[in-house]
């Protein structure tokens, strides 16, 4: 079968997570006062990003590692790293 | 690891392991540094690889690298919801040596690729990010890296650190990158039988197609969408500016479930086993957007350097090239001993005076002018297809007065004046 939503998708990828995240919402509450969309929470290809009413959820195990959100944030409040050597996405095929 | 290299490579893509090699094989002593665990981990393309400028590279190279199938035929969508006009070309000398381009799997070939450049001598170090260039006197002398005590010194360092390039903007050869300068594009590979590629493509064994997506297919957004056909596999995949994503808030793997049960698409992709998702980010500023390449002790190569061009979806072919030039420029360097921001300067020349800058200046204002008018891809794409279905449906009417009404249609949706203006200035973009 071919996925139909993000989470089978995300599912075909092999990840290899750092205990420590790469990337940093550095002020909750900024998203909270001055971002109403949450934009991050919507074009992440790999949906690290959800919103929990008071603070955003940063999923960072199962990052593309695209640099996208840190493009994005219209507030550049997120600090962006590459994972540790060796760690995150492992793409396998293409 | 505080041994002095020639030249260290950062990162072990298209852009790192042409330098690398050529390099090594030119006699320097040559460190390649790859974050990921192998090379071709982190890397992600549509997947069409270009014959020259690989070849300039490794001679006969298809002979034993791991591609998919060259492509012989390349069609061109301009995608409605329920309809297409297509065109495209096929031809079979595209189909025997010297070839044109493959489909490849980024993963096996950067794999391939990189213990070539072993073979000629590089010393290749994985799982290691380089956390900074060490700059003295306003010369980059060596990098710093996530191991223990991983310091390291060159005479030069190449950083073919990809798209992102964090340790660019940290000499600050260029800035951030703004959401219009960049593609967010998502894909899937998804296995088919190869009888059944063969089948619903037209092809035989060791033939390949590629067809770019206008249109629908990005409902209407500044991006393009693909599908390539790999052996036993299809590649299927779809972008945008990330500014038209943030604009319109697509998620991209919607848009990319929309493209895959899109009714003119559905059929291909039938009984296909989803293999792996995955996304990157296409640096398509073009000409404007690229940034100083060459300073002291340091080059600048393929998407580092943002050397894509977003029109023709060329982008490896312009890492490996520049990579090679780099490479060159060392040598040449090494001979004089000079690795100075002037003596280095010789990589800008070549560059700018390759196809490569040549072709990013021609399209130097098709993005902006593609983004700040919506029309082509949401307007036109449509009324191609409005007009096509009008032109070739039999229903009586005269074809002289079919024209007419076409042409009525096309210009009174929008107004003559104004369609001219769209056509004048679509031309002035890619002229």
């Amino acid at each position: 079968m071919s996925t139909k939503t993000i989470e089978e998708k995300q599912y075909l990828i092999r990840f290899k997570a750092d205990k420590k995240s790469h990337l940093t919402v550095l002020d909750h509450d900024v998203c909270m006062t001055q971002c109403p969309d949450k934009l991050c929470t919507i074009f992440c290809p790999a949906e690290v990003y959800k919103w929990e009413g008071l603070r955003m959820q940063v999923g960072y195990e199962g990052c593309h590692e695209c640099g996208s959100c840190r493009i994005g944030c219209p507030y550049q409040n997120i600090k962006w790293e590459y994972p540790k050597g060796g760690h995150g996405i492992v793409f396998r095929l293409a | 690891m505080s041994e002095k290299f020639d030249v260290i490579v950062v990162g072990a893509g298209p852009a790192g392991t042409s330098c690398a090699y050529t390099c090594a094989n030119n006699g320097l002593k040559v460190l390649q540094i790859e974050r990921g665990e192998y090379p071709g981990s982190k890397n992600v393309m549509g997947g069409v690889l270009y014959r020259q400028q690989m070849e300039e590279i490794i001679p006969e190279f298809w002979k034993e690298a791991p591609l998919e199938r060259p492509v012989v035929e390349q069609r061109f969508w301009m995608m409605d919801k329920e309809s297409v006009v297509t065109f495209g070309y096929k031809g079979l000398e595209w189909g025997v040596e010297p070839y044109n381009n493959f489909t490849v799997l980024r993963a096996p070939f950067d794999q391939w690729f990189a213990k070539k450049g072993i073979e000629q001598g590089v010393l290749l170090i994985t799982e290691t990010v380089v956390l900074e260039c060490i700059v003295e006197n306003g010369k980059v002398i060596g990098v710093r890296t996530d191991r223990p005590d991983g310091e390291v010194f060159a005479d030069v360092v190449v950083l073919a650190d990809g798209v992102n390039s964090l340790l660019g903007k940290q000499l600050g050869y260029h800035n951030e990158f703004r959401p219009d300068e960049v593609a967010l594009t998502v894909m899937e590979v998804i296995n088919l039988p190869k009888e059944k590629i063969n089948d619903r493509f037209n092809l035989e064994d060791n033939q390949g197609c590629t067809i770019e997506l206008f249109g629908d297919s990005t409902k209407g957004n500044l991006g393009t969408a693909f599908i390539y056909t790999n052996k036993e596999s299809i590649n299927i995949g779809v972008g945008t500016t990330l500014s038209s994503m943030i604009k319109a808030k697509l998620k991209p793997y919607d848009l990319l479930d929309y493209l895959k049960t899109h009714s003119m698409i559905k059929p291909f992709l039938e009984g296909g086993e989803s293999a792996e998702y995955l996304a990157h980010l296409i640096p398509e500023g073009g000409y404007h957007s690229v940034p100083k390449v060459a300073g002291n002790g340091v080059l600048l190569v393929g998407d580092a350097a943002q050397l894509v061009n977003a029109i023709h979806r060329e982008g490896s072919n312009m890492a490996m090239a520049s990579g090679k030039m780099a490479a060159e420029t060392i040598v040449e360097a090494k001979s004089r001993n000079d690795f100075g921001e002037s003596s280095l300067n010789l990589y800008r020349e070549k560059l700018y005076d390759s196809f490569i800058i040549k072709d990013l200046e021609k399209y130097k204002d098709a993005a902006h002018t593609f983004e700040t008018h919506p029309q082509y891809f949401k307007e036109y794409v449509p009324m191609m297809n409005r007009a096509a279905s009008k032109f070739f449906t039999v229903d009586g009417t005269p074809k002289r007065e079919k024209q007419k009404q076409i042409m009525r249609s096309i210009t009174g949706e929008r107004g003559t004046l104004k369609v001219l203006q769209d056509m004048y200035r679509a031309w002035k973009a890619v002229k």
